[in-house]
């Protein structure tokens, strides 16, 4: 291994580790979108009003969320094609979206029931009084109530995410530590492409915590406003 | 297929790397709470320059992915210092103590920011030192805030600790995937077992947690 | 006459743009009681937090006990005080909060104990036998393992109060004790405060909108608004017949 740093090396691997920067935000694009969607699928499963389901589904949950997703990821990717019948084989990238998705989702569910749980019962009261069906009542009054003071915790765990998807490369999805590593590893100097690698993460995980930030801020400001309001339109 | 002599096979290959997953995840913890409570107060203190320079690292702590951390310090650590002994145990754990202590430290300096005001004065009418009031007054306060985050970073450390087989350490998931390299047959079983493990070391920790979250309720006056 | 055991001087504090003391003379003698209303926003607290150390004066000085509060000589020049003068000479002030503030992660006799303990450096026993008579005193002798959050609003304004007196002050501050109180528990918190007052050692500033129990405990009421002391006297003078208009139309505000 190179014994000191260079300047040639980084910016010899500097274009090669961004060939991998596509593939890097695809895949948490992928995934996130995954766990959006999954975490939906626990929410509701919590809700079944069965004992045993409920305490089931919450001990799934705490497994995956326990267990290192680098080992669930490992599962899809060797053993789930040797598992019989329902096992099949997937491509790295497919079984990475899997993995992470489904290991976050358990993180996702949690956010959409702490939203749901925050909606105030009167608003439940004032929908079964008008005489909304079930569907009505989620669609037009929990929902569009629940979803939007979750949106800064949702843009965390895009960050997080992002930040998680490099585990990826060790089941051979080529972003960009992937890349870094296969340059290494070919002319013996890890310590430049991983740098680059990881500017390449501050760079954009960077301003986007920012973003979210200011964001959480608008949001807050937002809804107290509104609890503002509402109690005293309790008042009166 | 899961088969009980398959299992009394894995069972004990993977015991031989619980040592090093416990190991590491415990010399993480001690030095990522140390790590945490120096950069929570360093951040709150009076000098400029130790301020910036902290806050220079949990940005970039934050920023990057803990797994690219491993690698670099890896790679860096016995360039950097020059020594080799050891240097993929103390990747690891420093890897998982700077980065998760970066984390940390930003709910160590939220707490203390947040004990209520009127703490602080109560205290200085009560004409204690500065010192007197952090040490009697705010930290006991703020401690009992840090308690539910600082147990569920229990477990996202313990997670963290399965990255260490990647840069050689022999702990659970290195015997897994030798296993599995051996009879890739046995994947699903190796896995599942793998992951039960990491499941049972979880449980203490998470219990830990449900015991630090009823704990930290009673007792604080925050803004 | 005896010396003042506080003097304020010209003393202004704005916070930002807002300028809410413009110029405050005041004496206060050992064992005087004197009681401060006023508008809100007038800053009446502001007066007592300054003396406690909680708010630096703009322009001005604050004797205490014949020392300089916020300023202190070194080298013959005056600065500003550090935090070791301002622990010498706070040390006979203790200060009762319109929130309690009582620590919460420490029960009622921690709360009175702790500060003799560290800051007086009283041995332990001897900080503990007092902090349990003046909770006696106060008539909470039975909470001792008690937590501040077990406590009524009156019953915690009382253990603050005997968490001041234990640290044996000259001066004892009180900033608007009663207004966070539920009515009916403020008559309790009023008649410790009356029983601390007729043991007449110490010198008191009240911070208050009783105007009754002003009236009653006071040697001396002081009207402020607009920022200065625009009347002042005995509770006769200032209650009974004052010509300040300002002054009369916030009065009436309290007799209906």
């Amino acid at each position: 291994m190179n014994g000191n740093w260079s300047w040639d090396t980084f910016f010899e691997a500097l274009p090669i580790v961004l060939e991998g920067i596509g593939i890097t935000i695809g895949l948490t694009i992928a995934c996130y979108l995954f766990a959006l969607i999954f975490g939906f699928v626990w929410t509701i499963l919590r809700r079944i009003p069965n004992k045993p389901i409920n305490w089931i589904v919450t001990w799934v949950m705490e497994f995956i969320r326990s267990t290192p997703p680098l080992v669930q990821l490992f599962f899809i990717f060797y053993a789930w094609p040797m598992v019989p019948v329902i096992g099949m084989a997937l491509d790295p990238f497919t079984s990475a979206v899997l993995g992470l998705g489904i290991h976050f989702s358990t993180y996702i569910g949690e956010v959409y029931r702490s939203g749901i749980e925050a909606v105030e019962k009167g608003q439940w009261e004032a929908s079964t009084a008008l005489n909304f069906s079930t569907r009505q009542k989620w669609i037009k009054i929990i929902l569009p109530q629940a979803i939007p003071p979750t949106i800064p915790m949702l843009g965390n765990y895009l960050i997080i995410m992002f930040k998680e998807v490099p585990l990826a490369s060790t089941i051979g999805v080529v972003g960009i530590l992937h890349m870094a590593n296969s340059y290494g590893a070919q002319y013996w100097a890890y310590l430049e492409p991983l740098t680059i690698v990881a500017i390449l993460f501050l760079i954009l995980s960077y301003p986007s915590a920012i973003l979210i930030s200011k964001l959480e801020k608008k949001m807050n400001r937002r809804f107290d406003k509104k609890a503002i309001v509402n109690s005293k339109g309790a008042v009166t | 297929m899961i088969t009980i002599s398959a299992i009394s096979d894995i069972f004990p290959v993977l015991m031989q790397g619980i040592k090093i997953t416990v190991t590491v995840l415990i010399a993480s913890i001690i030095c990522g709470y140390l790590m945490a409570f120096i950069a929570g107060f360093c951040r709150l203190s009076n000098n400029v320059i130790l301020r910036k320079f902290t806050g220079l690292y949990v940005e970039v702590f934050r920023g990057t992915s803990l797994i690219v951390q491993l690698f670099w310090l890896y790679y860096a650590l016995p360039i950097l210092f020059g020594f080799d002994l050891g240097s993929d145990f103390w990747a690891g754990v420093l890897a998982i103590s700077l980065n998760y202590g970066a984390y940390m430290s930003e709910i160590v300096r939220g707490s203390i920011l947040s004990v209520a005001k009127g703490q602080t004065e109560a205290a200085t009418a009560l004409n204690m030192s500065s010192f007197q009031r952090m040490r009697l007054v705010i930290f006991p306060q703020a401690v009992r805030m840090m308690l539910p985050e600082f147990g569920n970073y229990l477990i996202q450390m313990l997670k963290a600790t399965s990255l260490v087989s990647l840069i050689g350490m022999t702990d659970i998931l290195y015997y897994g995937d030798i296993l599995r390299s051996s009879n890739l047959s046995q994947a699903p079983t190796v896995y599942l077992l793998v992951l039960v493990f990491y499941f049972i070391l979880a449980l203490p920790l998470i219990w830990l947690t449900r015991r630090m979250e009823s704990y930290s309720k009673k007792g604080v006056a925050s803004q | 006459m005896a010396n003042p055991i506080v003097k304020y001087e010209n003393v202004h504090k704005s916070f930002g743009e807002v300028k809410v003391l413009k110029g405050i003379d005041l004496d206060l003698m050992p064992a005087e009681k004197v009681a401060v209303i006023g508008p809100s926003g007038s800053g009446k607290t502001t007066i007592i937090r300054m003396l406690m150390t909680l708010e630096q004066p703009t322009l001005g000085s604050i004797v205490v006990d014949g020392k300089n509060l916020w300023q202190m000589e070194k080298n013959d020049q005056l600065m500003d005080a550090n935090e070791k003068h301002l622990r010498q000479v706070r040390g006979d002030i203790g200060m009762v909060f319109q929130h309690f503030n009582l620590f919460p992660h420490l029960t009622i006799l921690e709360n009175c104990m702790t500060a003799p303990i560290h800051v007086q450096k009283e041995s332990k026993a001897s900080a503990k036998n007092r902090s349990i008579e003046m909770l006696e005193k106060v008539g909470l002798g039975d909470k001792l393992e008690n937590y501040p959050s077990q406590l009524s609003g009156g019953q915690k304004q009382r253990v603050a109060m005997a968490r001041a007196l234990v640290m044996r002050p000259k001066i004892m501050l009180f900033d608007e004790v009663t207004s966070a109180l539920d009515p009916e528990l403020v008559e309790e918190v009023l008649t410790v405060i009356r029983g601390i007052a007729n043991e007449g050692k110490m010198a008191m500033v009240l911070v208050t909108h009783e105007m009754e129990f002003a009236q009653d405990i006071a040697d001396r009421v002081l009207f402020l608004d607009g920022g200065v002391i625009a009347e002042q006297g005995s509770p006769d003078e200032v209650f009974g017949n004052s010509e300040n208009e300002r002054l009369q139309s916030f009065l009436h505000r309290f007799r209906r």
